[in-house]
C-alpha cells in the first residue's frame, strides 16, 4: 500500500508544496491528492496594482490545475471537515478522504462580516472596497477611475492580514494616480492602522516616516474598529472615535478556512498553531500548516511562503523516514514595496531581525538597494509576475537564500538614551 | 541594548523602553512602569496582566487584544476603557512583555 500525503488548498503554498514534494518523495512510495474547490490561481502581489490600471484582471489568472505536476491527483471540491484522530477528511462532495499525512495550506480570507456594518449592501463594493480579492479589486478600479474627489481613507481591521505592507503601498500608490489625474488637491488620504503608526519597527520608523507626511497622507493610529455606520459612511472606532469616508478601501478582519476551526484544528482566528521552526502542528504528528493559514509570527506573504516550503521540503523528508527535522525557519521575509511615480522599495527581514537598509545582493542583476525608494525595486515587483508563475510555483530555483542573510546589511545603531513612548 | 533600574532592579529593556527578559518581570516592576504612563492598578488591570504573562509563557508571543478578549474574557471596549488609547502597547509594556508590531 502506497502512503498517502494530501495537500488541502491548491494556492501558492500548497502548489509549491506539491510540486517540491513531488520531486522529492518515491513514487511506489507516496501518492499525492490536492484538493481545492477552485481552480483559479490569482496572482495575488497583482491586486494591489489592478485598480491603478497596471494590469488587466486576465494577466493575474491561470488554471491551478495546470501547475500540478502530472502524476499529482487533483480532486476539485471543498472540504466540509477533518477529523485528525482517524487521519480522514470528509470533502463536501460527501467523500471521505484518508491520509497518511496532511498539509494544510488554505490560506487567509478577508472577512468584511466579522465588522458591523462593513458588508451592509447599501455601502459594500459601493463605497466600501478590499483589494484583497479578484473581485473587490477589480470593483475598486472602477471606483477610482470614477472617484471625483471626496475624502478617501485606507484602512486596516486588526492583524495579522495578508501582506502586512499592501495597504501602505495603496496609499502611495493612490497619492500618485491621483497626481497624475491632476485632482490630488480634491482628495484627502487617510491612513488608519490598529497598529501605533504606519512604521512599528524602529530603523523603519526611523527612514521612512517622511513617505506619509511628505504625500500629505495623514496618520490615525490605534483606530481599533468597532462598526461602520452605513448610512452617514462613518468608521466607529472601540474609543469612540469617528472617521467619516466617501471611498473606503479596507482590510477586513483576516481569517484562515472555516472548516479549520470546524475540525478543532484552529485558534481563534481559524489558523492552525504549528511550531514556527517546522511548521508541524502543535497538537498532531502528522498535519503540517504553510502559508498563510499557519498562526507564526511572520508575515502573510507568497515570499515567506517561498522559503518557508523551501526548508520545510527538506524537514518533511525526515519526518516520514522517523528522524528529527533540522531545517528550522528563521521567519525570511523579502518583499518589493511600490512607493508610486514607477519607485519601489525593498524590505529583507526575519523573526529576529527587523528590516535594515544597505544593499541586498541578487547574482547577475542586484544589488538591489534596501529600505529605499528606487526604479530598481519597482523593476523588480514587475519581474517578479513572471519569476512567479514560470519559476516559483513549478519549485525551481530562485538566487535568493530560504535563510536570512546578513551581507550587505547596514546594523542597527543602538542609542545609549531609553525613550519611555508607550504614553505618548 | 540599555539596562536600567526599576524597583530598585536592574531590568534589560529596549530603546522603547519595554522590558527584553521575561524572568526580570516582577510585580513591583510592573507597578513601577504603570506609574510611568500614569495608570493607576485596579484589579482589573491585574486580570489582563496576569493573563498577559501565562499566556506569553505558553504561546512565546504577546496575546492580541482579540486574544485578551476570546481567551482572556476581557472585552476590547473594556481594555481601551482600562488602558486608555492605546491598550494593545500599554498592556504589553506593563506586562513587561514585546508590544504588537507590523513588518515595517
Amino acid at each position: 500500500m502506497r502512503r498517502k500525503l494530501v495537500v488541502l488548498g491548491g494556492g501558492t503554498a500548497g502548489t509549491m508544496v506539491v510540486n517540491k514534494l513531488y520531486k522529492k518523495l518515491d513514487k511506489r512510495d507516496w501518492s499525492i491528492t490536492v484538493i481545492d474547490r477552485d481552480n483559479k490561481h490569482l496572482y495575488q502581489p497583482g491586486l494591489l496594482l489592478l485598480p491603478f490600471g497596471v494590469y488587466t484582471p486576465e494577466e493575474l489568472v491561470k488554471d491551478k490545475d495546470r501547475f500540478f505536476p502530472k502524476g499529482v491527483e487533483y480532486r476539485r471540491t471543498g472540504v466540509d471537515h477533518v477529523d485528525p484522530e482517524n487521519n480522514r477528511i470528509f470533502l463536501e462532495d460527501g467523500q471521505v478522504v484518508e491520509y497518511d499525512q496532511l498539509v494544510i495550506a488554505t490560506g487567509t480570507t478577508p472577512r468584511p462580516d466579522q465588522t458591523p456594518g462593513m458588508d451592509d449592501p447599501a455601502v459594500w463594493r459601493k463605497s466600501i472596497f478590499d483589494f484583497y480579492t479578484f473581485e473587490g479589486s477589480v470593483a475598486l478600479k472602477e471606483a477610482l477611475d470614477n472617484f471625483t474627489g471626496g475624502r478617501l481613507v485606507i484602512h486596516i481591521s486588526e492583524m495579522p492580514i495578508k501582506c502586512p505592507v499592501a495597504p501602505l503601498e495603496f496609499a502611495f500608490l493612490a497619492d500618485a494616480y491621483f497626481t497624475e489625474r491632476k485632482m490630488r488637491e480634491k482628495v484627502e488620504i487617510t491612513y488608519v492602522t490598529p497598529l501605533e503608526g504606519a512604521f512599528t519597527k524602529p530603523v523603519c520608523s526611523r527612514q521612512l516616516s517622511y513617505m506619509l507626511t511628505d504625500r500629505h497622507i495623514s496618520l490615525e493610529p490605534d483606530f481599533v474598529i468597532e462598526h461602520i455606520d452605513p448610512e452617514s459612511k462613518v468608521m466607529i472606532s472601540m474609543d469612540e472615535r469617528e472617521i467619516p469616508f466617501d471611498l473606503l478601501v479596507t482590510v477586513p478582519v483576516n481569517m484562515g478556512a472555516d472548516f479549520i476551526g470546524r475540525s478543532g484544528l484552529g485558534d481563534d482566528l481559524n489558523y492552525v498553531p504549528v511550531s514556527k521552526e517546522t511548521f508541524l502542528s502543535k497538537k498532531y504528528e502528522n498535519i503540517f500548516a504553510l502559508g498563510d493559514a499557519s498562526d507564526i509570527p511572520a508575515s502573510k506573504a507568497g515570499s515567506v511562503a517561498h522559503f518557508a516550503v523551501d526548508l520545510f521540503a527538506e524537514n518533511f523528508m525526515q519526518h516520514i523516514h522517523g528522524r528529527h527535522m533540522t531545517h528550522n525557519f528563521d521567519g525570511h521575509a523579502n518583499c518589493f514595496i511600490e512607493s508610486g511615480n514607477g519607485k519601489g522599495l525593498l524590505i529583507d527581514f526575519n523573526y529576529q531581525v527587523e528590516p535594515l537598509s544597505g544593499m541586498f545582493p541578487i547574482p547577475i542583476v542586484g544589488p538591489f538597494p534596501l529600505l529605499k525608494e528606487s526604479r530598481l525595486n519597482h523593476m523588480g515587483k514587475l519581474a517578479f509576475r513572471w519569476i512567479y508563475w514560470n519559476l516559483l510555483l513549478k519549485a525551481r530555483w530562485i538566487p535568493i537564500p530560504s535563510l536570512m542573510s546578513m551581507k550587505g546589511k547596514r546594523q542597527v545603531e543602538i542609542k545609549k538614551g531609553v525613550e519611555v513612548n508607550a504614553s505618548n | 541594548m540599555p539596562v536600567i533600574r526599576i524597583a530598585e532592579k536592574p531590568v534589560n529593556v529596549n530603546e522603547e523602553g519595554f522590558m527584553t527578559q521575561y524572568d526580570e518581570w516582577n510585580e513591583e516592576i510592573a507597578k513601577e512602569l504603570a506609574a510611568q504612563i500614569e495608570i493607576p492598578l485596579t484589579e482589573e488591570h491585574w486580570k489582563i496582566i496576569k493573563f498577559l504573562r501565562e499566556d506569553f509563557k505558553v504561546q512565546g508571543e504577546t496575546a492580541t487584544s482579540r486574544r485578551v478578549q476570546t481567551v482572556g474574557g476581557v472585552p476590547v471596549k473594556e481594555q481601551f476603557a482600562l488602558f486608555p488609547k492605546k491598550p494593545a502597547k500599554k498592556m504589553a509594556y506593563i506586562a513587561g512583555l514585546p508590544k504588537p508590531k507590523g513588518c515595517v
